[in-house]
């Protein structure tokens, strides 16, 4: 068996589990299964391309490639701008059509059925706007280099991977440490206690779109890097999401960073193993596992 | 001053079938009052509606000179108002600390950390262990760490849902010891009980609801006639017992 699986199942784990994290916080606080969240990874994903695109015309400069990496400052800059732009997206929809539902005591499965159309119509709309064709945020080649024991991986593919353990430890450490997370925490447990408790439980779902669409746009923009933009990108990890937030326990970040890792890695290891068509069988297998034999996920809570 | 006054408040589920029927009471300042009735009379709903949990759908519930009528319950409690509810009153996922912090952050910054040790100091029982999970407390902890939680912001008043439902005797005279401190400490208490007998203990002033209406509001007294009681929870002595 080859040990390069391993570098690719940490890659491909990375954006899958900071995909899941925004996914898992929605699940918990919001309570219902968002399928939007897919496509917020590639709106994040072609926002931060149309801001490059405009950075790029402000000042040629920025599109230069930074060495090691394949691409210049515009891209960081640019994400964001696309971050900004991807919550202002979320929070926009959530006042349209979730929160309206949400104020008229809908039931969870409306709301999903909801966020399943809304999914198409955003899918549509960015084929519509950018069409089919693949997008690139850079088309310089990059040689990977040897890691030892028979591993290699690019300078992006190493940014992705230590940009993903930064952002979840911060995202960790801001969930467990602070006030805010405190509060997410409480509301995530039981709203209706927490406003008793003096808590703004409108300001924790504000504040909880706002770190779920963060994280989708940077997963987005990664898989992006790494791969290509696609209208149907974040359609397609659907799956690998969900399983990754299931298998790591709603509500748990540090669990949905580890299931996208596990996801990552078994896809990885399929490929090799038992060929590149059973990839995508991989996240509806462990689904289905974890949903037989541990329904609360590795560090979730089973309820009372 | 009222503390707390109802005016024909109106509240439920339903606006075509509202189950607290135009109700009207005052609570003075420092005043301890429980609230009883038969089972489905409406006294956990009546709370729910003062607390921002229950639409109201007519009247006016007043704070002190604040109208709270319809306020969610976060600004209610910004403005002064305690609320336990009779279950699921405490975070169990979270810290002992965890939850009085949450508590705390309504306070400004600098006196935090003093009324969070005050409330410790209050329960020895918490103080013992401040970072286990609450949901490892039992049922008599549970209350303490709920009525901490809602002393600490020290409001103007403290309503209680029900605090010795599910708890065995012994932990109901430890729970109603602590509320007797809390009264005697001169914050307004409003009591809803199906323990007659222990919130006739506590509070000098009783009012009954039957049917979501106010069958009686008076001295705790004159309820210690068991008959008497029964009789109003019947509905027999209504009309001629409300003051």
């Amino acid at each position: 068996m080859n040990p390069q699986a391993i570098i690719d199942g940490l890659i491909a784990g990375s954006t899958i589990g900071l995909g899941a994290i925004g996914l898992t916080l929605t699940y918990s606080i919001l309570r219902f299964a968002n399928f939007t969240h897919g496509d917020f990874l590639a709106w994040g994903a072609y926002l931060t391309l149309t801001v490059a695109g405009v950075l790029g015309g402000l000042a040629a400069g920025l599109g230069a490639p930074v060495y090691p990496f394949s691409f210049g400052w515009g891209l960081p800059l640019a994400m964001l701008g696309g971050v900004a732009l991807t919550v202002a997206l979320t929070l926009g929809l959530d006042r349209v059509l979730f929160g309206r539902l949400r104020a008229r005591g809908a039931d969870a499965i409306i709301i999903v059925m909801a966020s399943f159309g809304a999914s198409m119509a955003l899918r549509s709309l960015l084929e519509f706007i950018f069409t089919a064709k693949p997008a690139y945020f850079t088309k310089a080649l990059q040689i990977a280099k040897p890691l030892g024991l028979g591993m290699r991986a690019t300078p992006d593919q190493l940014l992705v991977i230590g940009l993903t353990a930064l952002l979840v430890l911060a995202l960790h450490l801001l969930v467990t440490r602070s006030a805010t997370g405190r509060a997410m925490r409480a509301v995530s447990e039981n709203p209706s206690l927490a406003g008793v408790y003096g808590v703004d439980v409108g300001k924790v779902v504000r504040v909880t779109w706002i770190i779920g669409a963060g994280m989708a746009c940077i997963a987005g923009v990664m898989a992006g890097l790494l791969v290509q933009i696609r209208p149907y990108m974040g359609f397609d990890l659907l799956l690998p999401l969900f399983s990754a937030a299931i298998l790591g326990g709603i509500g748990s970040i540090p669990g949905a960073m580890l299931g996208g890792l596990i996801i990552g890695l078994s896809e990885a290891f399929a490929v090799q193993i038992i060929g590149a068509e059973w990839r995508a069988a991989i996240s509806f297998i462990i689904l289905v596992i974890v949903l037989m034999l541990r329904p609360q996920g590795l560090f979730g809570q089973k309820e009372a | 001053m009222s503390a707390l006054s109802l005016a024909g408040l109106q509240a439920g589920y339903d606006p075509d079938l509202p189950i607290i029927k135009g109700v009207s009471f005052n609570v003075e300042k420092g005043e301890a009052v429980c609230i009883l009735g038969p089972n489905g009379a409406g006294k956990s709903t009546m709370i729910k509606a003062i607390a921002g949990l229950v639409p109201c759908f007519g009247g006016q519930v007043r704070l002190g000179e604040t109208d709270i009528t319809c306020m969610p319950s976060h600004l209610l409690a910004r403005n002064g108002m305690g609320f336990v509810p009779q279950t699921e009153n405490i975070f169990t996922r979270l810290s002992i600390f965890e939850n009085l912090q949450i508590a705390a952050q309504l306070l400004p910054k600098p006196e935090r950390a003093g009324r969070i040790e005050a409330m410790l100091d209050m329960f020895p029982d918490l103080a013992a262990r401040p970072r286990e999970l609450a949901g490892a407390l039992s049922g008599g902890q549970r209350q303490m760490l709920a009525a901490a939680r809602a002393l600490l912001t020290e409001p103007e008043v403290l309503m209680l849902d029900e605090p010795s439902a599910g708890l065995s005797p012994k932990l109901v005279g430890q729970v109603f010891d602590t509320l007797g401190r809390i009264s005697d400490a001169g914050v307004t208490l409003v009591l809803v009980e199906q323990n007659v007998r222990a919130a006739l203990t506590l509070t000098e002033r009783a009012l009954v609801l039957v049917d979501g209406k106010l069958a009686h509001d008076g001295p705790t007294d004159v309820l210690h006639d068991g008959k008497f009681l029964g009789e109003l929870f019947l509905g027999h002595r209504a009309a001629e017992a409300t003051r």
